[in-house]
């Protein structure tokens, strides 16, 4: 989903290109030294201004190579989402699964789904929701996608956590009502949540 | 007929504003930090409104399809309050941001010495940052507090051409234009300024180096004032390359300045179609 670096390199001018080498070169240098998080290290300001160097069209790229160069601790991750802009914030849920924090990070995708900015809320069901979010958590970050309209393709491993969910089926069913009942129309992405959830639940092997 | 709003609070504005606004041809904006009619009493109520300013106000735009810049700064009025003054310090975190276009609204309210430390601070931070700035001439005492206002620019390492002198009427243009700084006009629906003054002064000044916006925010103001701004030159015969001047080219030359305007407000992936402003969870 993301432009892979390969790719990046054949269609960033090469202005661009050299400024993404340093920064890459910044963010390494970072990662040899953890959390030697006394001011803000070189790398970060690359972050911030990836948008304006890069084009915007590849800020999300550019920064999540970034973090996964840096591989910075949850205490710099954390600070760099909650001082970060929208766009910088998309970047930091969109890398978490490629860096190991276990479910430590969990707070900044729930600080996402409570948003109302359709940018951040498909950002944070990517598949680190998928693999740490609680089955409360996550069946609330469906419905959120439903209501703000993010479409459901975003929802990392969907079919998978759906199925069998019969709490997940009733919520729908319910939403779909009030929604029948308001005449207005039932989103098609309801239905097709509500079909995955149908299918039956697999052998006990995944949800934590 | 496109539209380049340079100064408006859209904060406090309804997006049936966003819409009209687009009807109207508004395409971008750029919405400056200001005092919000409350004052607050802590550097965390700015920073809450700055990180709103580069999150939820530039999607609320792009749903109207606007692209959102924004000024930062420590507005003069609460620069005299020391419980505000710390907003200086945190201010270079938040100018390296990719849609701050400009340090502002920074200037004079009422002229005192907090305020000359707040003016001449946020001139330097402007020029480390390669940023221009935007400056609001007071309200009250305007005349003199233009001239002093331009003494200060003058004594800073800011060029005048990257300074955009706000809020100027007949009284003002002339020493405004005169000293290389870009002249604003905020058109209001009171007797501030109005549209036809504002033709006016075009006739007697130009179109070089001329803003106009509508400064809309919490108080009486209409966002529609650049559109009728336009209407109005068209009317009294300036063609539609003048109006494109000084309702588009104009602010993008200034604020180009900062090599960070994005006027294309279609930029978000795949992901990102999903649309209005639409309460969750409701
Ligand atoms: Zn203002």
């Amino acid at each position: 989903m993301l432009t892979s670096r390969e790719k990046l390199d054949d269609r960033l001018p090469g202005a661009a290109r050299a400024w993404l080498d340093e920064a890459l070169a910044e963010a390494a240098h970072a990662a040899g030294r953890p959390d030697a998080d006394t001011g803000n290290p070189p790398w970060e300001l690359r972050f911030v201004s990836a948008g304006r160097h890069c084009g915007p069209e590849h800020a999300d790229a550019v920064r999540v190579l970034l973090l996964v160069e840096a591989r910075p601790a949850l205490p710099a991750v954390t600070r760099l989402y909650e001082q970060g802009t929208a766009a910088e914030r998309r970047a930091v849920l969109l890398a978490l699964h490629r860096i190991e924090f276990g479910p430590a990070a969990l707070g900044l995708v729930e600080d996402a789904l409570r948003t109302n900015d359709t940018r951040l809320v498909a950002a944070a069901v990517g598949p680190y929701a998928a693999a740490h979010l609680d089955a409360h958590g996550w069946r609330h970050a469906v419905l959120k996608c439903l209501f703000t309209e993010v479409p459901v393709e975003a929802v990392d491993r969907l079919a998978d956590r759906a199925r069998g969910d019969a709490e997940l089926a009733r919520m729908l069913e319910d939403f779909a009502a009030e929604r029948t009942a308001a005449g207005r129309t039932v989103p098609a992405d309801l239905r097709t949540v509500l079909a995955l959830t149908a299918a039956p639940a697999p052998a006990p092997t995944e949800e934590s | 007929m496109r539209i380049f709003d340079p100064h408006i609070h859209m904060t406090s504005r309804t997006t049936d504003d966003y819409q009209a606004m687009y009807d109207a041809g508004v395409r971008a904006l750029v919405e400056p930090s200001f005092w919000l009619g409350q004052p607050r009493t802590s550097p965390a109520s700015f920073f809450d409104y700055f990180d709103a300013l580069l999150g939820w106000e530039p999607f609320r735009a792009s749903q109207y399809g606007i692209a959102h810049h924004c000024t930062l700064a420590l507005n003069p009025k609460e620069a005299n309050d020391p419980r505000c003054t710390p907003v200086l310090d945190a201010l270079p975190r938040y100018l390296v941001k990719d849609s701050v276009v400009a340090v502002g609204e920074i200037g004079y309210d009422s002229m005192t010495p907090a305020e000359d430390t707040a003016l001449a601070t946020q001139l330097q931070l402007a020029a480390d940052h390669g940023l221009p700035a935007l400056v609001h001439t007071p309200h009250r005492d305007k005349l003199a507090g233009l001239r002093r206002t331009i003494d200060v620019v003058r004594e800073s390492s800011l060029a005048p051409e990257r300074v955009l002198l706000d809020h100027l009427n007949e009284t003002t243009v002339r020493d405004a234009l005169d000293s290389g700084c870009w002249a604003g006009f905020s058109i209001y629906p009171d007797t501030k300024m109005d549209e036809d003054r504002m033709v006016t002064v075009l006739r007697n000044h130009g179109t070089d180096r001329i803003l106009v916006n509508s400064a809309a925010d919490w108080g009486r103001s209409d966002p529609l004032k650049t559109r009728k701004v336009a209407d109005t030159m068209l009317k009294a015969g300036f063609d539609e390359d003048d109006v494109d001047q000084v309702l588009w080219r104009n602010p993008v030359a200034f604020y180009g300045q900062s090599g960070r305007l994005q006027l294309d407000p279609t930029a978000p992936g795949p992901l990102h179609e999903g649309n209005s402003i639409l309460r969750g969870g409701e």
